[in-house]
């Protein structure tokens, strides 16, 4: 019986029940023997220039070994632009705030002490004089106001498209046309491990020596070519290696200025160095994610057919650009989703703002497509009075197994969107849940139920710039029966050495808990990709299988030399991990013996034609108390159809994971600044994610339809969740209250937000008054 | 988020804490449960440079019925206020609150003396006390004193506590069987209420609707004077200035103390 598809249980959980991981903080190496610890100093203020930073008194606090400012930072190359070719270089971070700071949470100095509680004591004592500048804190505020960056005479990082083209009769021929500006809220990653780095150099001064660190990462090789390029050196000459990573979400790739000038400082001081940020530090300088405010507009006909949809875009970049800034190219690509709208456009725009810097978060710019597209369906449905799994219905694309390429280029690879719809529905017992919403909206009941749609596809496993998707595995046998898999993909929960061990198992006859997976050593795995984009399982993984395929062929060639056999006659039993020969079973030598002489180890890399596109439905079912406003999530009805699953267990833990995010997006998570740009998230108090008492069992329907792009059939599960959850959550918040007047509610749906527009739709604005109920839709019927 | 150097001491008794208390006078702080105290040092809101710990002093961690009283002393975790018999039939109100309190770890660190003497207006155990009538002892070298809870909270995480004092018991009036009810209005089971209603035998107390857990006296009033819960609770928020913060704005937490209050009026408990 095959291993691939059954749910065996996380070969990592033991360890990390047990021992515990072993994360970055807690890496004990001789390399590290006598490290000192950095503490960063952080700009307080959202955008001042700096007069002057006095570490003097700093210097002379207890077990102070340096402070180092700014100035301080000699012998390193010019900044790379941030991406070259998409965002304006002169926006660059430098890796300390040299003449301005702009965010709170900014590096501006770094204190080194011997002990690592001594650092914030002393970082108190430095003394920055900053002169305050109007800060920029509103996205929509930052193409009017002054430039961030004085050189780049504009706030604009980056624009994709261009508005002022847009097809002024796009919505012709539309019976009803709904518009509205809709926000996906800024969020923090918030990882449970925060950021850190351990960095040791060698002996060897030959070129500066070599650098070894320890950096919590999503993809070691990445983040080896940053390092290397802050420091100005030869990715050759550094060894990254990844220890435990304690969640990423996105926030992990690359590394940030802070990983670098760690590095910095070791090499400056002749001596290990070594950082772990705090919660509160974590909170203001992780980049963020999200931090989109959408236009959307639609129309088609009353009949439920929509003919043109139009996304106007405005991503907060913060103060540097970074990832977040091109996000939005990857949410135009999936401008329309699972539908079949004869006219589409979209295009952006990415502004400086005084805050966090933006990067990619759990679903990086696809779950703010699906948001948009989700609530523009509701919105329609809502405008022409249908019901929303109707309109859905109408309009998704037909079941296809060729290739589909979309207006905005995206070339789904199959898709069967309606089955997936149905599933969900039938799994929910739609009816019985609008039967039971009728009933408590003619009894006026307090608690009020509403039902949320998603509908959607995303994009996974993406190709590099270079070029075709692909991914390197290293399989090799040992004489003592087990094997080792090298793997260019980096897993940080995702359960990566259960599951390739389970592909070479199958293929080579090995058990599960004799093959051992490393990742994440730049030295062992020079090359790789990481883990992002749910890339992982359909390209490092179909390499592990390709490489597993190929060690057999070349143990095949081995074994009939050794059997005096010509090799097609030779079977492989996978039962003993052993060839025989044909009608001979007592002629047999297994894989372990073939190690013996000549290691038996084989490299491979696989290639797929493209992306997949993993689809699905969600509903959602919340009850909400009109006269609180408060919403709970009661039930969680989801179809994820990720193709082929390998392993059910894990992809059941990646929706899990995915949809408790995505569903918390929805209600409750919102890094919020005062005007100031103060930020007023900083704290787990302050920032809440829903926690296991909030959430209920989820219900996972399942669809497997098998991608062509890699022989596993596999697509990627790691973001479904937070793809489909969250539009889902919010339109049913919204749908619990929409028989009361109320259109929209922007997330996080608090019940501030939602008395609100419940109030707001009860008393309408008098006639006349020229701005549109807030919690209505803006909206007009064309003749 | 790492606390500036401190200096421990762990009292013996509650004398020795008085003890310790006038060595090291106003640089020293004492730690109870520390699920209140340790937040603030980390974020460096207090900077205490000794913490003289009465965790461990047992004879201040009791429940007993004094007369028509039930006496708790400071240091009994919340778990065990709210599951205690003697609590749950003489104040069940008091046990519910201590139930509501954060989480299952939170409940069996923290105390009750510990959550009184920080008087964060948010939080369980201040309203409950309000709502109850209750009182505390207050004890320093020269004696006890008992404070009603009302002239206790002064303030935004402000009491009447003077240096060298220690909250030593709680003291609050049994009322079996009278009808109560409760409602703590967060967005997550572990949180601080945005805003608090306790209801018992006449009289309403709010959270979070001012710098200390207030009266509804507005409301008592209604009730006194035969007016039902839905009409008197529409009083709730009468003469209240809520803070605002990133949950609520004012008129939020004003619609909410009316409704939480004809909820708790109602018998209510959430
Ligand atoms: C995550 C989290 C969630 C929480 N949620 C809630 C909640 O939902 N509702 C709620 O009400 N509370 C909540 N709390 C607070 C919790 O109840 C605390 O335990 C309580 O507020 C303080 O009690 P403590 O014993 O921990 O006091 P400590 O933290 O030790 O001390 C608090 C203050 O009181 C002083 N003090 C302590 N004991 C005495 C005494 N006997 N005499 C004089 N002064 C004294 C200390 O010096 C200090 O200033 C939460 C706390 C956390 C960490």
């Amino acid at each position: 019986m095959s291993i691939l598809g059954t749910r065996v249980l996380r070969t990592e959980d033991p360890g990390f029940l047990t021992r515990g991981g072993v994360y970055t903080d807690d890496v004990e190496d001789e390399r590290l023997a006598g490290a000192c610890h950095v503490f960063f100093v952080r700009s307080p203020v959202a955008h001042a220039v700096i007069r002057s930073v006095d570490v003097s008194a700093a210097r002379e606090a207890p077990g102070v070994i340096a402070v180092f400012t700014g100035a301080d930072l000699t012998g390193l190359p010019a900044l790379p632009p941030p991406v070259p070719g998409m965002i304006n270089d002169l926006m660059n971070q430098p890796l300390l705030a040299r003449d301005v700071v702009r965010f709170v949470g900014e590096p501006v100095a770094m204190v080194v002490t011997q002990d690592p509680y001594q650092g914030e004591d002393a970082a108190e004592l430095v003394d920055a004089d900053y002169d305050l500048l109007p800060p920029v804190v509103d996205m929509s505020a930052a193409t009017a106001a002054d430039p961030i960056f004085p050189d780049a005479h504009t706030n604009v990082a980056a624009s994709f498209g261009d508005a002022d083209q847009f097809d002024p009769a796009l919505f012709d021929g539309c019976e009803t046309i709904v518009t509205r500006t809709i926000e996906n809220q800024r969020v923090a990653p918030a990882p449970m491990e925060t950021r850190a780095a351990a960095a040791a150099w060698g002996e060897d001064k030959d070129a500066g020596g070599r650098l070894t660190a320890w950096i919590p990462n999503q993809g070691a090789q990445g983040t080896r070519a940053v390092v290397a390029s802050m420091l100005g050196i030869d990715p050759a000459s550094v060894r990254i290696i990844t220890p435990d990573v304690g969640g990423a979400f996105g926030a992990k790739f690359g590394a940030d200025p802070e990983h670098g000038l760690v590095c910095w400082v070791a090499r400056q001081l002749g001596r290990p160095a070594r950082w772990a940020e705090t919660r509160a530090e974590n909170m203001v300088a992780m980049t963020h994610g999200r931090a989109q405010r959408q236009t959307i507009t639609i129309g088609g006909r009353r009949d439920g057919t929509v003919l043109a949809y139009r996304l106007e875009i405005l991503q907060d970049s913060g103060a540097y650009p970074k990832f977040g800034a091109i996000l939005p190219s990857l949410t135009i690509l999936m401008t329309p989703g699972p539908y079949s709208f004869p006219r589409a456009e979209a295009a952006a725009v990415s502004v400086l703002t005084n805050t966090t810097p933006v990067g990619a978060y759990r679903g990086a710019g696809r779950p703010e497509a699906t948001a948009a597209v989700e609530r523009a369906i509701d919105l329609f449905a809502a405008e022409i009075g249908m019901d929303p799994a109707d309109v859905r219905r109408k309009n998704l694309l037909p079941a296809f197994t060729e290739p589909h390429t979309t207006a905005f280029g995206a070339v789904y690879d199959s898709g069967d969107y309606t089955t997936a719809l149905d599933k969900a529905l039938a799994a929910a017992g739609y009816q019985d849940l609008r039967d039971e919403q009728a009933k408590r909206r003619a009894n006026g009941d307090v608690v009020q139920l509403g039902i949320g749609l998603a509908s959607y596809v995303e994009i996974t496993g993406s190709g590099s710039e270079a070029g075709r998707p692909q991914e390197n595995a290293t399989v090799e046998v040992h004489p003592d029966g087990s094997a080792t898999i090298l793997t260019g993909t980096s897993p940080h929960g995702q359960g990566h050495s259960t599951v390739w061990a389970m592909l070479a198992s199958e293929e080579l006859g090995i058990p599960v808990d004799k093959i051992t997976v490393k990742w994440g050593d730049t030295d062992l795995i020079p090359q790789g990709g990481g883990t992002g984009g749910s890339r992982s399982l359909q390209q490092g993984g179909a390499a592990v299988q390709q490489a597993s395929q190929e060690l057999l062929e070349e143990a095949r060639q081995r074994a009939a030399g050794e059997l005096e056999a010509n090799p097609a006659d030779l079977v492989f039993d996978i039962g003993s991990s052993a060839f025989t020969v044909a009608g001979d079973p007592d002629a047999s030598v297994p894989l372990a013996r073939l190690a013996e002489t000549e290691r038996l180890v084989v490299r491979s890399v696989f290639s797929a034609p493209g992306a997949t596109f993993p689809f699905g439905a969600h509903v959602a079912v919340v009850e909400v108390d009109t006269e609180t406003g408060k919403a709970v999530l009661r039930r969680m009805v989801t179809v994820d159809d990720a193709g082929t699953l390998v392993n059910p267990l894990l992809a059941e833990g990646q929706r899990h994971g995915g949809i408790a995010q995505g569903a918390a997006q929805a209600f409750l998570e919102e890094v919020v600044y005062d005007a100031d740009g103060n930020p007023l998230t900083t704290t787990f108090a302050d920032y809440p994610f829903l926690s296991a008492t909030e959430v209920p069992s989820f219900e996972l329907a399942d669809m497997a339809t098998p991608t062509t792009y890699n022989p596993l059939g596999a697509k990627g599960i790691g973001e479904a969740g937070t793809i489909g959850a969250t539009p889902a959550v919010q339109n049913a918040v919204v749908d619990a209250v929409s028989h009361l007047g109320v259109r929209h509610i922007d997330m996080p749906t608090s019940p501030q937000r939602v008395w609100r527009a419940l109030r707001e739709a009860a008393a309408p604005p008098a006639a006349g008054t020229a701005a549109p109920a807030a919690g209505t839709s803006e909206s007009r019927d064309a003749q | 988020m790492i606390p500036a150097p401190f200096e421990y001491a762990a009292a013996e008794s509650a004398g020795h804490a008085l003890e310790l208390l006038a060595e090291y006078g106003d640089d020293a702080k004492l730690l109870a449960g520390g699920h209140s105290l340790l937040p603030m040092m980390k974020l460096r809101l207090a900077v205490p440079s000794v913490l003289i710990d009465i965790g461990g002093v047992n004879e201040l961690a009791y429940i007993r019925t004094d007369g028509d009283d039930l006496v708790i002393g400071a240091t009994t975790r919340h778990a065990d206020v709210a599951g205690s018999e003697r609590v749950r039939s003489g104040a069940p109100l008091l046990a519910y609150s201590a139930a509501q309190v954060g989480d299952p770890q939170i409940r069996h660190r923290g105390t009750i003396g510990g959550s009184l003497a920080h008087a964060d207006p948010a939080a369980d155990l201040p309203m409950a006390l309000t709502a109850l009538g209750g009182s505390v002892e207050l004890m320093s070298p020269s004696g006890t004193r008992t404070v009603p809870a009302g002239d206790f909270f002064t303030g935004y995480f402000e009491t009447s506590l003077e240096p060298g004092e220690l909250l030593s018991a709680v003291r609050v009036p049994r009322q079996p069987g009278a009808d109560w009810g409760y409602q703590k209005f967060v967005r997550r089971a572990n949180d601080w209420a945005i805003v608090g209603a306790a209801a018992v035998a006449g009289r309403v107390a709010l959270a979070n609707m001012g710098p200390t857990p207030i009266r509804a006296r507005a409301v008592e009033q209604a009730l006194a004077d035969g007016a039902g819960p839905a009409e008197a609770a529409e009083l709730a928020a009468d003469g209240t200035e809520p803070g605002e913060d990133i949950h609520a704005d004012r008129a939020f937490r004003q619609h909410l103390s009316r409704v939480l209050t004809r909820r708790a009026l109602e018998h209510q408990r959430g």
